[in-house]
């Protein structure tokens, strides 16, 4: 069995990083990413990109270096991803906030509204079942972040965890603000509106819910495989048919639902901006969809049925 | 050093022609990878967004030309002719009113419809960018224009007491210096014979002019604070129907706040595009 001679050239100034010698044929990427850390601690494999071109793609993990268009001596090329940080924690920390910071605008801490207002309670039913209906929907994030979700990739840029809190955090206090504010005006409709709203919320909470548990059935634990998601029993995981992305379909209705229940501009708005967001990732991973399987079902679109 | 300088020409000569059209104008310009359409709370890898022209042009290999169709180049080549002569007419304007009247008072008033509808007409770049025919983001875009049609409609349109202020000839001036160069720059971009002294211009008048439109637009908005605060207006106040409520004051206070770290940003990335295009200076990007 020969042995393969691997050197690591910085992807940008071409300078030898790392000459690695007697590497194993079978051995996978990730495997030579952890010789790499050896001699330089501060690039840990996560922040690793491997590549065979300077300006090509990233190689995976999983790739093996006998598989791969390379002689005996190896180039790969490295770029820096810069600090990393894991999927789950920015997840928690996005979720945890909202949660946290509608209760102290629900409870009325000090300091937001005028002193006379400390501590005091709304007299709006509506306001009450708002709150439950927010701090509903972070705990079941949370909660399906810990049990539910199954990422493909472990981290993420460590930049993106301050622009997502900002965005998450700054919006739900934005929200609470408002929906908890002394001068609160309730729905023009009244109750009428609120159970109808109510309706849409829960029936989308339920959707995303299902869809979410649909993908995880998808996945067997541990693997990164990816399979055509189709409808399941579960009635909610019949929008599969129409659309790529039902998730983030029940996610927009589940806001809309809020947004009419609470009669509230900032909840529109917030809203809107997530529903811009989804569309662009559901755009994204219906084009590679139909780029990774032939016989991808023709009916669906990727967020909305029939439209976008 | 001689053939570098040739190659950065021969880049910037071809990359030129193709970004007729797109404006990277005084306030904005964000130095980051192009056509990343990922914003906020994005779980992209790349975690970047917007995109700056010039930054968008480095990306594709030198002397590779983008095939505009005959109408879209007949459009482009009709739509900065006409800009440019437009900001021509308001420039002669401005100087001609001095000339007679010796004050800048009333300046504003006399110029002020050319001014409105040629600064508004400007939106189409944003439609430029999203059909295609500009290389440029649509976001960058967006925010430049977005920018001057705030300044020139909702503070100086709006607040009249203010249309007097020096700080307005102050930004006026250098945005029309800023967009007859720009202007003529794409124009002949487009037709293919780029002056020299066109190119200099660009890449050189900016680094007055930059901070020269910045302070008068700063001093502007500053000189309109105590009308905004004593009137009240565009704001909206609880209760209200839609529980919402919004203060001009304030968000004027944070515009002015957000000049902080986006002008360095625009002034810097321009300075090294000065430097690549005009001194042919291989720069390598901190990052993509």
């Amino acid at each position: 069995m020969k042995h393969y001679e691997v050197e690591i050239l910085d992807a940008k100034t071409r300078e030898k990083l790392c000459f690695l010698d007697k590497v194993e044929p079978h051995a996978t990427i990730a495997e030579i990413k952890n010789l790499f850390t050896k001699t330089h601690p501060q690039w840990y494999p996560a922040r690793q990109s491997l590549r065979l071109d300077p300006k090509g793609k990233s190689l995976k993990d999983e790739d093996i270096l006998q598989k791969l268009p390379v002689g005996t001596t190896a180039t790969l090329y490295f770029r820096d991803l810069g600090a990393q940080i894991s999927w789950v924690t920015v997840f928690l920390t996005e979720y945890a906030g909202p949660l946290f910071i509608y209760l102290l605008f629900y409870f009325r801490v000090p300091f937001i509204y005028g002193h006379k207002y400390d501590f005091t309670s709304s007299r709006h039913t509506v306001v009450h079942l708002a709150c439950i209906c927010h701090s509903f929907h972070y705990v079941k994030r949370l909660l399906e972040t810990l049990f539910v979700h199954r990422f493909s990739h472990g981290t993420m840029p460590l930049r993106n965890i301050f622009k997502n809190c900002t965005y998450y955090w700054g919006f739900a206090a934005w929200m609470a603000y408002y929906i908890n504010h002394p001068l609160y005006t309730p729905p023009t409709y009244g109750a009428q509106q609120v159970k109808l709203a109510l309706a849409i919320f829960v029936i989308c909470q339920l959707g995303n819910f299902s869809i979410h548990m649909a993908l995880r059935d998808l996945r067997p634990a541990g693997s990164k495989t990816r399979k055509i998601p189709y409808p399941t029993k579960n009635p909610f995981t019949w929008l599969f048919l129409l659309v790529s992305c039902p998730n983030y379909t029940y996610e927009v209705g589940s806001w809309i639902g809020f947004a009419i229940m609470t009669q509230c501009l900032p909840v529109a708005l917030f809203s809107l901006v997530g529903f811009t967001q989804m569309t662009i990732w559901a755009k994204g991973k219906h084009r590679s969809y139909l780029k990774e399987f032939r016989d991808y079902p023709p009916l669906r679109m990727p967020i909305i049925p029939f439209l976008l | 050093m001689g053939r570098l300088t040739e190659v950065a020409a021969l880049g910037s000569g071809a990359r030129a022609a193709r970004w007729a059209g797109s404006p990277p104008t005084l306030l904005l310009l964000s130095p980051t990878s192009p056509g990343c359409a990922a914003t906020m709370a994005s779980s992209d890898e790349d975690g970047t967004n917007g995109g700056a022209s010039e930054a968008g042009e480095d990306r594709e290999a030198p002397g590779k030309r983008r095939r505009l169709g005959l109408l879209a180049t007949a459009w482009l080549t009709f739509y900065n002719i006409a800009m440019t002569a437009g900001w021509l007419v308001l420039a002669i304007a401005m100087v001609r009113f001095y000339m007679e009247k010796g004050t800048h008072r009333g300046l504003y008033k006399s110029v002020q419809k050319t001014l409105k509808f040629f600064q508004t007409f400007a939106l189409l770049e944003i439609v430029h960018c999203l059909i295609g025919i500009v290389p440029t983001s649509v976001l960058v875009t967006g925010v430049q224009v977005s920018s001057r049609i705030f300044m020139v409609w909702l503070i100086t349109h709006s607040i009249k007491p203010i249309q007097n202020e020096e700080s307005v000839v102050l930004f006026l001036v250098a945005w029309t210096v800023t967009e007859i160069t720009r202007y003529s720059f794409y124009t002949f971009s487009l037709l293919d014979h780029l002056p020299y002294f066109i190119k200099w211009a660009r890449y050189n008048f900016f680094i007055i002019l930059y901070p020269v439109g910045v302070a008068g637009e700063l001093l502007t908005i500053y000189a309109a604070l105590p009308y905004v605060k004593k009137t009240g207006m565009f704001s909206i106040r609880l209760p209200n129907k839609y529980n919402v409520s919004f203060d001009y004051y304030y968000f004027l206070l944070i515009t002015m706040a957000s000049y902080i770290p986006l002008f360095p940003q625009l002034y810097f990335h321009m300075l090294r595009q000065r430097r690549k295009v005009l001194h042919g200076e291989v720069i390598v990007e901190k990052d993509d």
